[in-house]
Formats: C-alpha cells, structure tokens, sequence
C-alpha cells in the first residue's frame, strides 16, 4: 500500500505535471529547432513569439466568451486557437518579408541572424505589452479536471490522491497529434521533403529546382502553428504573462540543444528530458520517499534538491552537461 | 591557429558557435555575364561553352579564351593538371563563374545570363564533385528530390535510374550518406538524372574511390551516354577518361592546350610526355 501511495504521490507531482510541461517545451522546442535547421540560426524571438501567439489567442478567447460562444466542458481557447495561429502566421511572414529577407539576400553570416533575431524578440516583447499589458491574465474555462484528487481517493481508498487537470490532458493530446502531423509533413510530403533537402544541402536544393524562398515561407508558417498552440497550451495550464514566456526561452533552447539542433525527434526527447528534471529536482520529494523508507529512515526535511526559484538553473546546468560532453546533443540533427 | 582577431567585428568570430548557428556550406554564387551572346553556328556541339574568359568577381582571370562543348549522344571529357582550371571550365558552363567573354550556348541558344537554376530548368543537370548527395535522406528520397522541378509521373525515370544503377535500388530505403563511396556517386548521377536532363555534367565523379569502383563508375558512364544522354565530364584520371571519351580538352592554365577524339589524345606524343606520363 506503501508503495502505491507513493507511486500515486510521485504521479501527482511530478509525472503528470511533468509531461505536460515536456510536452509544452517539446512544441516549442520543434519550432526552434526547424528555424534552425532550415533557416540557419536559433531564433531568440521564439519565446515572444509563442507570447503573441498566445495573446491573439486570449484576445479572441474573451471575444468568445463575450459572446458566449463555449464548447464546455472544454476550455474556449482551443476555438480561439486557429485565429491564433493566421494572425501568427502573418506577423512572422510579415517580420520575414521587412527584416530576414533583407539579410537573407545580403547572404549575411547565421550568426548576425542570431542578432537580428534579438532585435525581432525585443519589438515583439514590446508589441504584447502594449497590446495586453504585462500583467497575468487568465482565460482557462471549462472544466477543471478530467479527475480530481477526491474522486481518485473514493475510487481506489488510497491515503494519496491523484488528479489530472483538464488542461493536461489536452496538452498531451494536441501535442501527440501536433507531432504526428508535423512528422508525417516532413517525411512524406514533397513539399516536407524539400524542407528537409534544403536544410540537408542548400547549394545541391538549389540545383534540384528546390525554391529556398518558399521553402523559408513554409518553415514560418509552421513555426507560427507550433508557437501558438505552445504558448496557448501553456497559457492555459499556468496563465499567460508575457514575461514568462520570454524566460520559457531557456528551457526551450535547452530542449532543443540537448535533443540535438536540427533534430525534430531530439526536440521532443530534449523537452520532456529538461521538463522532468526540472520537476523532480524543485519538487520536495518527503512525502514520496516517507512512504517508501521505513519509518527510523524517513527523512526530517523536505528533501527538495532545490528551491522552485532555482528552476531555471537546473536547464541551464543540463545545457551546459551536454554541451560539454556531446555537444551535437543526443540525437544529431547534422548527421553525416 | 591564431588567436580570433578581435579588432574586425566582421569577422567570422563567433559564427562557428554550433548551438546558435549552421553553417550552410552553401557556395553556389551565379556568375555575372557581361559577354555578348550571339546565335550559334550551323553544325555546333549541342552544349558549347564558347571562348570562355572570366574569374570569380574582380580577381584575375581564371578561364583565357576557353571552349569545351559536347555533341549529342557522346562523352566529352575535360583533362589536365592540377589548378589547370578544368572545374571552373565545368563551373562557367554552368553559371557559375563571371564571364566577361564568349558566350554559353544550349542547342545554339545562348543561356549565358542565366542563372545554374534557370539551366536546371533548360535541361542541364550537373553533379558536383562534393556533397553532391542529400546525406539524411533516403536513397529513394534522393532521387525523388532530384525530380522535384517535374509535376509529372517519374516512376518510369526511377524505374530506369534503377536499372542503371541496381545497387540503388536495393539500398532504396537505406539513407544516403551510410552509403559507400562509389554508391554515393550513383546516387548523386540517379539524382540528377531523375530531371530526365537533355545534358548531363559531372565534376570528377571518380574522385576518391578505389580504381576498381573507378572501373565500374565509368562502366555506368557509359551506360548512361548510350541512353542517348550528351555527358560532359571533368576527370583526374586523365587515361581512362579518355579512352572512354568521343572528345577531349585538355586545359593547361585555363585556356586550351590540345583537343581531339580520346584516341587522338591518347596517342599524341605531346600529350602523352605531359599528361600520361609516356
């Protein structure tokens, strides 16, 4: 019985929380890692692009409401998602079309890219606050669990209760038909194939008739999907303050330079991988190991490696492990 | 190795960084033209890079008054020593060189402003003589992206790539770059073949695998010439080349120093003392 409750306590803070936010940093992290793969450089702007995403979402979520439009028991936004994603769409076409163009014809160095993709993330991080404001908005409805802890504990008559929040469930769902799509995208369609035959070899692309200007259009259009139903996911699980989102940039570039740049699979492992760390080594882990020692064992503090505050220096930690040993990450996105 | 020099912030420090940036390796540049192109003659090779004088932007001229070409249905070879510009002779037939004299024409058509992908399209398909092949893609994928300029069925073409290159297809699901040398190349050939081009140029398609890959490559070169595909090739392998060539130019310091059959080549005493080591 022991041993359940802890398993059902470890489930409850740290499993399914975890594969959420792994989840959340995994789209993330694949809309990163395709900026880089095809564009040539790690987007900075990528953080505050799942925050304007993420804004429109809530924008139209509340016009939603206001007109009382719902689909409860499921939250609003999912409806409000596609909006998001078009005027997304347009804004990184848009930014495209007056700022990477410019230096992609100039055949400029990837890593004044990097720089211009700061630039890019400051006047997007400004656009959000003026647009919204820097303050926490929440536009979650519906209903609020798929299972609470009382209902787990009347079902099994365990002391542990286990809940899972609607807005996990979700995550978890979009995120698997998310990366099917994306992947059945990359490996099966022409258009997919040349995306991928650019980022392999730009000059032998060119010479197969592969045009890079579409080829950067479409990469856009989908980087714009991925961040806004990220951001919109993540919104909807925490709450949505652009400033967060900017910080998410961490965790998100830890994701995918651990999975390995380049590599839409490492991505994913890369999310989750970070997500978890992140969880069990800021989760006090007491009450899980008080029922698993004996009793003369169980441990007098809260056995929390480190304090929530700290999260952040557990990506940059791992970043910096992987960086050192395999710096082509776990799974190589340049692959020879 | 020096230290970066910190004093030119345009340089390239920090754009070697792997976490923030990819290097594209990409080199294809379209060269200017500033010729005059004018109608070919009666009777003039199918594909002819015409008097060809021209570098890279402002340096010095690589190419001196330069002509190679190929006839319809026959295997022109380009030989000569190191640095003897023959890729480049191969480059600014294809576009890729500033020519500022003579003229590149395609079935007595000047195609000398156009750019490589504009020639793509006109027909040509060349190999170059490094990453020539998309390493992370499937065999099959390759070939597929060779295609990517056809909206029309190309199964046939596949079929016929595959007949010519059997190895190919029974590595069809196999990626790339876990092939051998010699089998890259076949696909690097299958992939531009797959445009079902009206030329075909290769940059030393020998260049790097053992002598007897080398044997079975110009095999399949001449294979691919009896299809009725004109080939014009740059080779190292300056006798073998020419035993298989209908035509043979060999460039000394970018310009021409002889041409002939292969077997005119092959048995003037001058180019035997200087290019085949007697």
């Amino acid at each position: 019985m022991d041993v359940l409750n802890a398993l059902v306590a470890f489930s409850n803070f740290v499993l399914v929380p975890g594969i959420a936010y792994g989840s959340q940093l995994a789209l993330g992290a694949l809309g990163v890692t395709l900026v880089y793969g095809i564009l040539r450089f790690s987007n900075f702007a990528h953080g505050d692009t799942m925050a304007f995403g993420t804004m429109v979402v809530v924008l139209v979520t509340w016009a939603f409401q206001g007109a009382g439009i719902s689909i409860d028991p499921l939250p609003t936004a999912l409806l409000a998602i596609p909006f998001g994603i078009l005027v997304t769409i347009a804004m990184l076409l848009g930014t495209d079309r007056v700022v990477y163009r410019f230096y992609r014809a100039q055949k400029v160095k990837p890593v004044i890219l990097v720089i211009v993709s700061m630039g890019v993330m400051f006047i997007m991080n400004g656009i959000v606050r003026l647009i919204i404001g820097p303050g926490d908005q929440r536009f979650s409805d519906g209903e609020r669990f798929i299972m609470s802890a009382r209902t787990f504990k009347e079902m099994t008559g365990l002391d542990e209760g286990l809940a899972i929040k609607t807005t996990q469930g979700i995550t978890v769902i979009t995120a698997i038909i998310v990366v099917l799509l994306l992947f059945w995208f990359l490996g099966r369609t022409r258009t997919g194939k040349s995306m991928r035959a650019y980022s392999d070899n730009e000059d032998l692309a060119l010479l197969s008739g592969i045009n890079p200007e579409r080829v950067v259009m479409v990469t856009w259009i989908i980087v714009a999907a991925l961040a806004t139903i990220a951001g919109t996911l993540y919104g909807l699980d925490k709450s949505f303050k652009p400033f967060v989102y900017f910080q998410l940039l961490l965790p998100i570039f830890a994701s995918a330079i651990v999975g390995g740049l380049g590599s839409p699979l490492g991505a994913i492992a890369g999310g989750y991988l970070i997500a978890f760390a992140e969880v069990t080594i800021t989760y006090p882990l007491k009450k899980v190991l008080g029922y698993l020692l004996p009793e003369t064992l169980a441990p007098d503090g809260l056995v929390q490696l480190l304090s929530t505050d700290y999260k952040f220096a557990v990506s940059f930690v791992i970043l910096l492990i992987v960086l050192l040993f395999k710096p082509t990450g776990l799974f190589d996105g340049r692959a020879h | 190795m020096g230290a970066p020099d910190m004093s030119d912030p345009y340089g390239d420090r920090g754009n070697k960084d792997r976490s923030i940036t990819k290097d594209s390796g990409a080199e294809l540049k379209p060269g200017a033209y500033s010729g005059t192109p004018h109608e070919g003659a009666a009777g003039e090779p199918f594909l002819i890079g015409d008097a060809m004088t021209g570098g890279y932007g402002a340096g010095p001229d690589i190419l001196h008054n330069c002509t190679v070409a190929v006839e319809k249905g026959e295997i022109a070879v380009i030989v000569g020593p190191n640095g003897a510009g023959k890729s480049t002779a191969m480059k600014a037939v294809f576009g890729m060189l500033d020519l500022h004299g003579g003229d590149v024409r395609l079935g007595g058509t000047s195609i000398a402003h156009l750019t490589p992908q504009a020639r793509v399209s006109e027909g040509m398909a060349f190999v170059p003589q490094t990453q020539n092949i998309f390493t992370t893609m499937s065999v099959e994928e390759n070939l597929e992206m060779g295609a990517f300029i056809r909206r029309d069925d190309f199964r046939d073409t596949m079929a016929q790539v595959y007949d010519l290159f059997p190895i190919l297809k029974e590595k069809r699901r196999q990626k790339a770059g876990e092939l051998s040398g010699g089998q890259r190349q076949q696909v690097a050939v299958g992939r531009a073949l797959m445009t079902q081009p009206k030329v075909l140029m290769l940059d030393e398609p020998t260049a790097g695998v053992s002598p007897i890959v080398m044997d079975e490559l110009f095999d399949r070169i001449i294979e691919v010439a009896r299809t009725g595909i004109p080939i014009l090739m740059v080779e190292q392998n300056a006798r073998q080349a020419l035993e298989i060539a209908d035509k043979g130019y060999v460039l000394v310091q970018g310009a021409n120093a002889f041409s002939g059959t292969g077997k005119e080549l092959l048995a003037d005493p001058e180019v035997r003392k200087s290019f085949l080591g007697g």
